[in-house]
């Protein structure tokens, strides 16, 4: 399954599974929680075999998430800790995103904008586990102050993460020949060159 | 159902307009906490009529019994006592759901006509839609409605609403041996209190008055108390109580404008990928490396 000998390998195939993971549990809560968000939204737990059955399962898959995405934050976070140059990135991202990235500060595997959706993301499901834990009244009952503070940390914190997700995924689809590291684990040489040349120097040696 | 479902003033989780054609009026239960003897005559007749039987528990050492609502006991004896001004007072109150004119229950209820408000004031719970998320346990300011654990269903009072509907009195109001429980049309209720109270002041209960809280818009259940000024004597009963801001803040208009931002990150994306292009490797890297591969 090798396509091309010299591509450049991003992810083991671990890695992968596990970005999966979390991307699958993220989309089913997605949809099952945007049905108890709002009531234009209720329709969609009939995906899950109806409104019942997406608020049990809804948690557990709360947890799956919760599991997968630790991991994969224990896997990455020295790769994403933020540097000077990240920060001159993020200074210049409106040039890029604009259609040029010919200004734009060398990059290492990853960019200021991802390490910043990293943590970001980081910071929002640890907020969704605790106030998740909170209003689980299947198992849990805690004070009626902490369970309103919990539903409105829920909802609020889902809304921004929902948006980030969005954003991540379609960066994904804009940057091309991305998606390819998701699904095999390689990208091209030109490719990395173009979008993480410090990245591309380092395991090329060049 | 037929004729109840025209005087549905407001459903959970709906946008659009109930039905509006039609205008009952406005009904209420006034207990008068200082006419009830505590009898439990009430509880009795509750479980009777709508078929509950909450599980014998044990005594611990007071009169309540059972000890707290449940899915299975809607109505509830609380028993205080009090000292005031160097007297005991014994002090009993009937707990239930108030139907408030402004319900938290309702207003975070996520399941479209899981809870139902009639135009008579009676807010119902449709057992039927409930999801069993304790939604309206978070959103409750009186602590009030209970899951089961057999069926994860909320369940309350109902107000008899069944029986309210064929012009019968809630089963609690026809039982009660001392009048301490009536009810009538609200307007009707508020008179009665207010003989009452007039009563209550000139036997020296100076602070004798209708509990009928304005932050949740009013309920209709009300009582009537000889301490009015310290309602929560009565085995803690809220002064002054509304919805938390918490939760208004949860189910208000932040919830349509959070709708909105998703939508606009997803529909900005799109038009992005439209206006500006896919980012793609240059054609100078592209060369770059067929260069190295020629070599």
């Amino acid at each position: 399954m090798i396509r091309d000998p010299k591509d450049l390998k991003r992810y083991t195939a671990s890695e992968r599974a596990n970005h999966w993971v979390v991307g699958m549990s993220f989309i089913l809560l997605a949809l099952s929680g945007l049905s108890f968000f709002h009531p234009a939204f209720f329709p969609l737990n009939q995906l899950f075999g109806g409104p019942v059955w997406a608020r049990i399962l809804h948690p557990y898959v709360g947890v799956l998430m919760a599991v997968s995405f630790l991991i994969i934050f224990l896997r990455f976070f020295k790769l994403n800790v933020m540097t000077k140059r990240d920060i001159d990135w993020l200074k210049r991202a409106h040039e890029m995103v604009n259609g040029n990235d010919h200004n734009m500060p060398e990059q290492g595997k990853y960019n200021g904008g991802q390490k910043a959706l990293f943590w970001a993301l980081g910071i929002c499901m640890f907020l969704m586990t605790v106030s998740g834990i909170l209003i689980w009244r299947a198992y849990f009952h805690f004070d009626i102050t902490a369970v309103r503070l919990g539903v409105l940390v829920h909802a609020a914190v889902a809304s921004v993460m929902i948006g980030m997700i969005t954003v991540h995924v379609y960066a994904a689809i804009w940057v091309k020949g991305t998606i390819r590291a998701m699904w095999y684990g390689t990208v091209t040489r030109a490719w990395a060159k173009q979008h993480h040349r410090g990245w591309y120097r380092q395991v090329t040696g060049k | 159902m037929p004729l109840q479902s025209l005087d549905i003033k407001r459903r959970s989780a709906t946008t659009t307009e109930s039905t509006q054609a039609r205008t009952p009026i406005e009904v209420a239960k006034l207990i008068d906490v200082s006419t009830c003897i505590g009898c439990k005559a009430c509880q009795v007749a509750c479980s009777e009529w709508n078929e509950l039987r909450e599980e014998v528990g044990e005594n611990i050492g007071v009169y309540d019994n059972p000890t707290d609502l449940s899915a299975q006991a809607w109505t509830v004896m609380r028993f205080s006592e009090v000292e005031t001004a160097g007297k005991l007072e014994w002090l009993i109150r009937k707990d239930g759901c108030m139907h408030c004119a402004d319900p938290g229950c309702l207003k975070s209820c996520p399941s479209p006509g899981a809870i139902i408000q009639y135009k008579n004031g009676i807010v119902d719970f449709n057992e039927e839609f409930c999801i069993g998320c304790g939604y309206c346990v978070t959103g409750c300011p009186f602590n009030i409605p209970r899951i089961s654990k057999e069926d994860g269903k909320a369940y309350k009072c109902s107000l008899c609403s069944d029986r309210v509907a064929v012009g019968q009195e809630p089963a609690c109001v026809k039982t009660c041996p001392t009048g301490a429980i009536s009810f009538g049309s609200k307007e009707d209720m508020t008179e009665l209190a207010a003989r009452r109270v007039e009563d209550l002041k000139s036997r020296g209960y100076e602070n004798a008055g209708l509990y009928d809280p304005a932050g949740v818009g009013g309920t209709h259940v009300m009582y009537v108390l000889h301490h009015a000024d310290k309602p929560e004597l009565y085995s803690g009963l809220r002064k002054d109580p509304s919805i938390s801001p918490m939760v208004s803040l949860w189910k208000g208009v932040t919830k349509p404008l959070a709708t909105l931002a998703m939508a606009s990150v997803v529909l900005g994306s799109l038009f992005h990928y439209v206006t500006k292009g896919p980012n793609e490797v240059s054609r100078k890297v592209e060369e770059e490396i067929e260069k190295e591969d020629a070599q």
